[in-house]
């Protein structure tokens, strides 16, 4: 008969984790290799980085970076990787690719900006402006997610927002623009969850069928009527201006970035502020988790699961409606097709990121609006690499971050499935 | 508080679920409410929480008739259920989910945990429920999930709390804590209705037994003028032997051998840890343990559904670690799965589809120009159906039309009827009939005594306890204990120890290596 084994002596097996590591770690030993060869600064150049304008109020002196700033980056970024391979896993494997990266992104600024100049706190603003849609975007899927619908729509949802902006805003002023785009947002998130929830359609065919449907409409009204020369006063609407809070403004490099933005900008960071709150210390918010998590059990318990999950994913909606209102109201004052261009998507991918959660679905948000920028400002540097692969950054971005490379995010378990009552 | 039943009948199309019940619930007392699978039991209990309508009939409460209309409504009156499958958010603390759905608020809707957290504990203090306030549910073990439940009915205030099969998931030790908690409650003058088809537990616990057969009561008396031969005859409507009849086990050569299996999650944690035993033809190994202890994963590593990060399995005498589903199948490899719905038989197919879904590519079922002779099929499985008592109209019907025994009597038939050397069965006999579950005992053991090696995955202990001639028990990845059970003379209250992990356990009875 067989004698039982409990305990042998421990062996090492290579789970998912030590893979990850593995990885991890190669990636970072590739990365460092990069810094050193390709962005090689040489020793003797230094980079200057401007943190203020003539114009300001506080005047800070330039950041000065010699070259050999790479090397020391490469080298840490070289320990992190070696680290992973020796005794990775855990926690470290997603700081060390989180720390690696960064690294990587500031040799890479050192080094495109090496024997120039460049301004610091202006790409540090744009980064904030960019973020915006993609964050509300993202704020949108955490609150439609939260209650189990996956919201596809949020691309739809921001272009009918943007249109809606556009054509009130220039026939009832900027204020009643917003109101529109809020609106018709909303309008929108109520028709999804019509479609979800009550007549339990997949989630993403009807996600994908507003995203066609808002297409279809916008490009078309645009191309015949808003571009007949008659018509062009519709889509032209003012744009909301920045607005500068006293003395926060005037805070050197974080100042312009947080408190010498639009409208938009401000609405995003107190609806980020708001919807956590809501989320995680109110009744309401607990309740909605629990629709996300687990309906039967909420339903048992008196939570109605369909109320909930309409009230939602018209917040949500709402939410993209206003976001979709940046697009014209915030930036250039009028609407062309598809001017969203997959926005709403990257916007999701920021909540996956973000783990659900809206603070980390801004910060996403914020990493992606850096990369957007960043593209932006460095073809006025003139560096050697393509502007077209530096505008494809995001996107490779937001590949590696929904591969799920950077640890595991778990959606609420019951994450798109529509719910049958008994 | 009373509760009353009188006359309930509920339909669903042409299936009478409730006919004419009439029931008594009181204050300061358990009921005892014996069935099978599909007598109605949980029709009954869900008119009782408002989540269905009765279709006739009455519900009172003390003396005067209520109505409701929804699941909240149950609760309300004082009704609360503890369901079999718990209804609890993984990812929320004890508090939170003890007062979802009727929250303490402060000021802006805020959420008001710590008050939360006091009235959770004060509940705990009274009834003695010793749940930690703060811990995600996902971290607690089952039968501390199972207190969370009857928290959240406490909480509401319910004065009639309903347990449908509580014990299911419990080890027998788990029990007898969970008794003496029903008990403070009964004195607590709460009134108790515990339903379940086990019949020393409804004996053990019970001031008064009913028993509900094909939606009608078909019995009720007093458990100290009852015992569990004329229960048994209540709930079947006919004699049964729960004791399957089996010869003392004649060994033979081994059929299978795992040696230092191990199974890794995503998160690296041991699902399987250095599992080694073996199974040789002939006999009934029987692996015991509270459910989510690795069994499943057992399971499917042995029938190469889940491939091993270390270790080796052997089939009579080869290795197989590396081989298809297909490969060990083709060796002679039955496998009932846990759940038929999910694993086992496809729910719209024919029972004639379902019954070759191991096989449709023999040889013998081949056809010109690639296709299946499906005469051949309907034959074979028409014969399939009479040898296993599969009991049909028509091998063209829809599998999911069968009922449950049926169901699993066709799962077995399609393992069983061919050329087998090693069994594996999981939950062979979950949710079937009692006149089933001797029918597919019967088999196991005949299957047995052909010369196969039998492995038998349970959480029912009884049903490990019977058919097993030997018993390894499981927790947490690991084989903790192992038990000769020749003629049954393995100690049941071991066994069960075994299974809430107590250690030094190991090869009792006298099985030394």
């Amino acid at each position: 008969m067989t004698a039982v084994t409990t305990n042998p002596a421990a062996e090492t097996l290579e789970g998912s984790s030590a893979r990850r590591a593995r990885i991890t770690g190669g990636i970072l030993i590739a990365l460092a290799l990069l810094v050193v060869f390709v962005l090689d600064v040489g020793a003797g150049s230094v980079a200057t980085f401007k943190l203020t304008t003539a114009r300001d109020a506080v005047q800070v002196g330039d950041l000065v970076v010699p070259g050999q700033f790479n090397y020391i980056a490469a080298a840490i970024i070289a320990f992190l990787g070696a680290r992973q391979f020796l005794r990775g896993g855990g926690k470290w494997t997603s700081l060390s690719i989180g720390l690696g990266l960064a690294l990587a992104v500031m040799a890479f600024l050192v080094w495109a900006t090496a024997d120039k100049s460049f301004n610091l706190t202006g790409m540090l603003q744009a980064t904030m402006v960019r973020a915006i849609p993609i964050a509300l975007g993202g704020l949108a899927g955490v609150l439609s997610e939260r209650v189990a619908v996956v919201n596809i729509a949020i691309e739809g949802m921001l272009l009918a927002g943007a249109f809606t902006g556009a054509l009130l805003g220039s026939v009832l002023g900027s204020w009643l623009g917003i109101v529109g785009a809020v609106a018709i947002g909303g309008l929108f998130g109520l028709m999804l969850a019509a479609l979800v929830v009550t007549y339990r359609m997949d989630q993403i065919i009807a996600g994908v069928v507003i995203n066609l449907l808002v297409l279809g409409l916008t490009s078309y009204v645009t191309s015949q009527v808003l571009a007949k020369p008659e018509f062009r006063h519709l889509n032209n609407a003012e744009v909301f201006r920045s607005w500068k809070i006293p003395l926060l403004g005037d805070i050197p490099v974080i100042g312009p970035m947080l408190f010498n933005q639009n409208i938009f900008v401000y609405g995003a960071l107190i609806l980020v502020a708001v919807a956590t709150y809501y989320l995680f210390h109110t009744k309401g918010g607990l309740r909605a988790r629990a629709v996300g998590e687990h309906p039967r059990a909420a339903d048992t318990l008196g939570v109605d699961v369909y109320r909930t999950r309409y009230l939602h994913v018209t917040l949500a909606g709402m939410v993209a409606g206003f976001g979709g209102a940046w697009f014209t109201l915030g930036s250039v004052g009028r609407f062309d097709e598809n001017m969203t261009n997959g926005r709403g998507f990257i916007g999701l991918a920021a909540m996956i990121f973000g783990r659900w959660h809206p603070v980390g679905a801004l910060m996403a948000a914020l990493i992606f609006g850096f990369a957007d920028s960043l593209q932006q400002k460095l073809a006025l540097l003139n560096t050697p690499i393509p502007s077209e692969f530096l505008a494809m950054a995001p996107y490779l971005a937001t590949i590696v971050v929904v591969a799920g490379l950077i640890g595991k995010a778990r959606p609420p378990a019951a994450d798109g499935q529509p719910y049958v009552k008994e | 508080m009373d509760v009353e039943l009188r006359g309930l009948t509920k339909r669903f199309g042409p299936v009478v679920a409730n006919d004419n019940v009439n029931l008594m619930i009181r204050g300061g007392e358990v009921l005892g409410l014996l069935g099978e699978n599909g007598a109605g039991k949980s029709t009954m209990m869900n008119m009782l929480s408002g989540l269905y309508t009765p279709d006739a009939g009455e519900i009172l409460i003390d003396g005067k008739p209520v109505r409701f209309e929804g699941p909240g409504d149950g609760i309300a009156a004082g009704i609360g259920m503890v369901h079999q499958h718990f209804m609890l958010v993984p990812v929320f603390t004890v508090a939170e989910n003890v007062v979802l759905g009727v929250e303490p608020t402060g000021r802006l809707g805020y959420l008001d945990l710590k008050k939360a957290r006091a009235q959770v504990e004060a509940i705990n203090e009274k009834y003695g429920l010793h749940v930690p306030a703060d811990a995600l549910i996902e971290n607690l073990p089952v039968g501390i999930q199972q207190r969370v439940e009857i928290l959240k009915v406490l909480f509401r205030e319910a004065d009639v709390l309903i347990l449908d099969e509580p014990t299911a998931v419990l080890t027998p030790q788990e029990v007898e804590e969970f008794f003496g908690i029903v008990k403070g409650l009964k004195e607590a003058g709460k009134a108790i209705v515990f339903i379940t088809h086990k019949l020393h537990e409804i004996l053990a616990i019970s001031d008064r037994i009913s028993v509900l057969r094909q939606g009608r009561i078909t019995g009720e008396g007093d458990p100290a003028t009852l015992d569990e031969e004329k229960l048994a005859e209540m709930m079947v409507g006919r004699h049964v032997s729960f004791t399957v009849k089996k010869t003392p086990a004649q060994p033979g050569s081994e059929m299978l051998r795992l040696d230092r299996v191990t199974l890794l999650d995503d998160g690296d944690d041991r699902l399987l840890d250095n599992v080694t035993f073996t199974v040789h033809s002939g006999e009934i190994v029987g692996i015991a343990g509270v459910q989510g202890n690795g069994q499943t994963e057992l399971v499917e590593v042995i029938t190469g559904l889940a491939r091993q990060n270390a270790g080796k399995i052997s089939f009579a005498g080869d290795d197989i670690s590396t081989l298809s589903v297909r490969e060990r199948h083709r060796r002679g490899m039955a496998h009932i799965p846990e759940d038929r719905h999910r694993m086992g038989m496809v729910d719209k197919f024919t029972i004639a589809e379902n019954m070759v879904l191991n096989s449709y590519y023999d040889e013998a079922y081949a056809a010109p120009f690639g296709s299946v002779n499906w005469n051949r099929v309907h034959e074979t499985a028409a014969a399939f159906c009479v040898d296993f008592d599969v009991r049909t109209p028509s091998v063209f019907l829809a599998g999911g039309a069968l009922s449950g025994g049926n169901q699993q009597k066709m799962v077995v038939a399609r393992e069983l009827e061919r050329q087998t050397r090693l069994v594996v069965a999981s939950q062979p006999t979950r949710g079937v009939d009692v006149g089933s579950i001797e029918y597919i005992h019967e088999r196991l053991v005949r299957s047995r005594d052909e010369g196969d090696g039998v492995l038998i995955v349970s959480s029912e202990l009884d049903e490990i306890m019977g058919l097993s001639d030997r018993i390894l028990v499981m927790f947490e990845g690991r084989i903790v204990a192992e038990f000769d059970n020749t003629g049954g003379k393995a100690d049941r209250n071991q066994v069960g120890l075994a299974m809430a992990g107590a250690t030094g356990t190991e090869t009792v009875g006298g099985t030394a290596a």
